[in-house]
């Protein structure tokens, strides 16, 4: 293993200091002088056509500034799916039509929230009801009420990937399994709900301070919709209260402040209120799944089939996205001879479902876990077993879809099959579950049609040796500021406390993609790695010629001495070398340059972390309820940069899968969800966290800086399929939907015992 | 109307006049600009917003500015002694016991008030302790293992 100095060690997170001190300002916390306040009028209908809107009333209310509808705007429809413009489909201020509960129809700006408020109960909107479809299965029906204009039976994307000839290699299998599951929405329940300062000055520029995954996506979007040039558009993302998925759209609140600002020429502040966070912001796409899989008695997966019906609510969103990774991520992490995925995603009169920390990941490993589990079992194989002979393995491709260069799983099976078996014999109503997953580093796909390059940073080294790293990638509490800035300083052989970061804002930086798809550490962190060592370079060759060594060696930077790497007693002070740098080029400062974007490397992503997991639980079988009493993860995400951050990562990334296999969910009436609070929806709390292990085995990433790749993600994948497993070990209970409630185990415990009563009769 | 309100927050007293509805919270976060206190949830459940109130962990959405007349409040921005950070904040920031930061300030005063009143606690009290606060980010363990840090001794109050 390489010794490093920087990544890999116990670091405090950049922000941290500014965290624990209640001294980081957010969106939520910006005041700026001559501030007003905004609010949004909602659609209370899930389907309807606007007749007429009326704000007169409102307007005569003392403090409304202004008043916004779908007329003030210039009518775009917006979404990230940019090279497909007929899936740009989602206005902010809808013009003709409502399409679910929550979809906006106007703005309010007043001297402060109460008034608005008040003003939002003044606008009288007319509404024509219209017949409204809130399930997928339903609204694929030839007579389903259509939401979107020319788009039949409301199918908005399909998706196949295929490799292989399953039907034939289904014909050779010694075991086939066919299975239905459902996997369901959940929240990303944000503790900073979704929230923009918009600012338009008279010099016709926009300063947007927001919080979200994606200065540059936020830049262009706005832009696109107030019809600016992208550059008179500033967006700057102090810290942020959470994303998990949800914040890389478009909102209701940055465009309705932006418009209402451009209009006033005065800031304007929205920030959303919880409920609005829970119906009218974006959500996990709820699944239905059909899965098919063949094995020989020798224990190889022969083939896999997937059909997936996605509820995709009123509008594409990022939508589109999991729709094709699911379908992908459905045939990870196993060799299958031959796979077959068709997905289809349906329009619905309920909020659009997106993304949520796993992108498909999560759905496609529940199901796919489960049902592995489910063959094992009529194979009478270990399922760990199973698992462990048709798993990927180091530089496997994937037919003509992705090419797998590190991969840790082997590690990963031996570290949870020892854990399993030192557990030993369980309690009764104990089981220990398992799954495994793969996950991307940042995905390939260009939807959004950027001409820029995917990452890109720059580095400036300054008089002092300081260094200012400038990057468009987000922080969004995953640690991206801290994980780029230890990239910088070991390529460049400083000490962390060397780096200033820079990736708040789009003036300062060069544009990013930003924070999804596990991108930032890889895609990121390679262009940091490429501007710092740009940076060095400019030192090593002014340094070379300072100590003139033999041609034969070469020198590099640590701890900020400039060494001659077989003779490091011959050194020069880096403070040195920059103070004469800078004085040899009269006066310019150094800068690095570093860009990345993934070329040949399949049509997913560059890089796939992967990891096993153990969940052991006790049910209690009178009642159904279960105790998630312990989960231990082996876990590869390459080289770790910020150990502390990575087991962070790890835990967080697993609370949030559990919760959604245990208790989150979001049941509707027509439309209309039934628990838009924290109060109702209910949430893991400390009392239901587990004790987790995480366990990090070592492996090396070609394509990653130091050899490292994601880590955010991934461990959202394999929880939901391991619960389940768990349970059945347990009690026998094989519960198919999402989220498992006692109330579906006690059922299937009922059902298990009324089997066995009528075979023994 | 406004009424008067007295009270002190993080050692410094104030007079001001809020209106018999404000929300301690709002006096905190409006009025005296102490914004490390966040809201999150507007029905009192996620904690995001909770302060030390004559030691007490206390929820300040939940509360009415005037109730804590005369009270003796901590928030967040007062538990560093100039530049000495309080162990919980060193804890915090050596166990990476926050990401977002949004809870931080409510789970730090849960855990101040928590800790000041039983400073050997189990586990599960620690568990008990911050059921009332959510955090989305970290999967409560990393904070966990931060106050009990703090409980080992491990973090000794810098004068």
């Amino acid at each position: 293993m390489t010794e490093y100095s920087v990544i890999g060690k116990q670091v405090h997170k950049v922000d941290g200091p500014a965290k624990v001190t209640g001294s980081a300002k957010y969106t939520f916390d910006i005041e700026l002088p001559n501030m007003l306040y905004g609010k949004i009028l909602r659609s209370p209908y899930s389907h309807a056509r606007i007749v007429n809107i009326d704000t007169s009333e409102a307007e005569k209310l003392i403090g409304v500034k202004a008043i916004v509808t779908g007329k003030d705007t210039l009518g775009i429809k917006h979404g990230v799916w940019r090279r497909f413009p007929e899936l740009c489909d989602e206005e902010i201020l809808c013009r003709e039509k409502v399409r679910y509960i929550g979809d906006p129809v106007a703005a309010v700006a007043a001297i402060d929230e109460d008034t608005a408020e008040e003003a939002l109960d003044l606008i009288e909107v007319e509404y024509e009801l219209l017949p409204a479809v809130f399930n997928p299965l339903e609204g694929m029906k030839e007579d389903a009420p259509q939401l979107h204009e020319g788009v039949e039976r409301n199918i908005n994307v399909t998706r196949h990937i295929e490799w292989g000839d399953a039907d034939e290699d289904f014909e050779k299998c010694d075991f086939i399994r066919e299975e239905q599951f459902y996997s369901s929405p959940q929240a990303h329940v944000c503790m900073e709900t979704h929230g923009a300062v918009a600012d338009f000055g008279h010099d016709g520029k926009l300063t947007v301070y927001t919080s979200t995954q994606s200065n540059y996506y936020i830049q262009v979007l706005v832009a696109n919709m107030l019809g600016l040039r992208e550059g008179d558009v500033r967006v700057i993302k102090p810290p942020s209260g959470g994303a998990f998925g949800s914040k890389f759209e478009l909102d209701s609140a940055q465009f309705c402040a932006s418009l209402l600002s451009q209009k006033l020429r005065q800031p304007v502040k929205i920030i959303l209120n919880r409920e609005e966070e829970f119906t009218a912001t974006k959500r996990k796409t709820p699944m239905y799944y059909y899965v098919k899989v063949g094995a020989k008695k020798d224990g190889t997966l022969m083939a896999k089939e997937v059909r997936v019906i996605t509820e995709g609510g009123a509008y594409t969103a990022m939508g589109a996205t999991a729709l094709t990774l699911t379908g992908f991520y459905s045939s990870l992490p196993y060799r299958w001879h031959s796979y077959r995925y068709d997905g289809v995603r349906v329009y619905t009169n309920t909020a659009p479902a997106s993304a949520l920390r796993g992108f498909g990941a999560p759905q496609a490993y529940f199901t796919g876990e489960s049902i592995i589990d489910m063959l094992a079992e009529d194979m009478n194989m270990d399922p760990l077993e199973l698992r462990r002979q048709n798993a990927v393995t180091p530089n496997y491709e994937v037919p003509g879809q992705a090419f797998i260069q590190s991969c840790g799983l082997s590690e990963c099976y031996d570290t949870i099959e020892k854990y399993i078996k030192e557990r030993g014999k369980l309690p009764p109503n104990h089981g220990i579950g398992i799954g495994n997953y793969g996950f991307m580093s940042g995905g390939i796909f260009n939807w959004f049609n950027t001409p820029y390059a995917f990452s890109a940073a720059i580095v400036k080294i300054n008089i002092d040796g300081k260094v200012d790293l400038f990057t468009g990638a987000c922080d969004v509490g995953q640690g991206s500021d801290t994980a780029l800035s230890m990239i910088c300083a070991e390529e460049l052989g400083v000490h962390l406390d060397d780096i200033r970061i820079h990736a708040d804002d789009t003036d300062l930086g060069p544009p990013d993609l930003g924070a999804w798809g596990s991108r930032q550490t890889l895609m990121s962190g390679n262009a940091v790695k490429m501007a710092a060592a740009d940076a060095k370079r400019q030192l090593i060759e002014f340094a070379y010629a300072k100590l003139s060594p033999n041609v034969v060696y070469d020198m590099d930077i640590k701890d900020h001495q400039i060494y001659i790497v077989d003779r490091p007693e011959r050194k020069a002070s880096y403070f040195d070398i920059v103070k004469e740098v800078i004085r040899a080029r009269e006066g310019q400062v150094i800068i690095g340059r570093g860009h990345y974007t993934p070329h040949r490397k399949g049509m997913v992503s560059p890089a796939w972390g992967f990891g096993v997991q153990a969940v052991e639980v006790e049910v209690d079988p009178e009642t159904g309820k279960y105790k998630l009493l312990e989960i231990v993860t082996a876990h590869d995400c390459g080289q770790v940069i910020n150990p502390v951050a990575v087991l962070g990562q790890v835990e967080g990334a697993t609370m949030m899968a559990a919760g959604g296999a245990f208790c989150e969910d979001q049941p509707a009436d027509n439309g209309r969800i039934l628990n838009p609070s924290i109060a109702d929806y209910k949430i893991i709390r400390s009392l239901d966290m587990p004790k987790t292990v995480g366990i990090e085995v070592d492996t090396y990433e070609p394509e990653g800086p130091f050899g490292a790749k994601e880590a955010g993600e991934g461990l959202t994948s394999p929880t939901g399929g391991a619960i389940a497993n768990a349970i059945y070990n347990a009690v026998g209970a094989r519960i198919k939907e999402l989220p498992i409630t006692p109330e579906k185990v006690l059922k299937a415990i009922k059902e298990k015992e009324q089997q066995q009563e009528q075979k023994e009769e | 109307m406004s009424e008067e309100l007295r009270l002190t927050v993080n050692g410094q007293p104030y007079q001001i006049y809020v209106k018999p509805k404000t929300l301690l919270v709002e006096v905190l976060r409006k009025h005296l600009g102490l914004t490390g206190t966040k809201r999150s949830c507007d029905s009192g459940s996620c904690g995001a917003c909770t302060v030390v109130l004559n030691g007490m962990a206390v929820k300040s959405c939940s509360i009415l500015a005037l109730q804590a007349d005369g009270a003796e409040v901590i928030t967040i921005e007062g538990l560093a002694n100039g530049d000495k950070l309080h162990p919980l904040q060193r804890a915090f920031l050596d166990y990476g016991a926050y990401q977002c930061g949004f809870c931080t300030a409510g789970m730090l005063a849960s855990a101040k008030a928590f800790l000041d009143e039983n400073p050997n606690p189990t586990e599960q009290q620690i568990r008990e302790c911050i059921d009332g606060n959510i955090c989305r980010c970290t999967g409560y363990n990393s904070i966990i293992r931060a106050i009990t840090a703090v409980v080992n001794g491990d973090y000794k109050e810098e004068k």
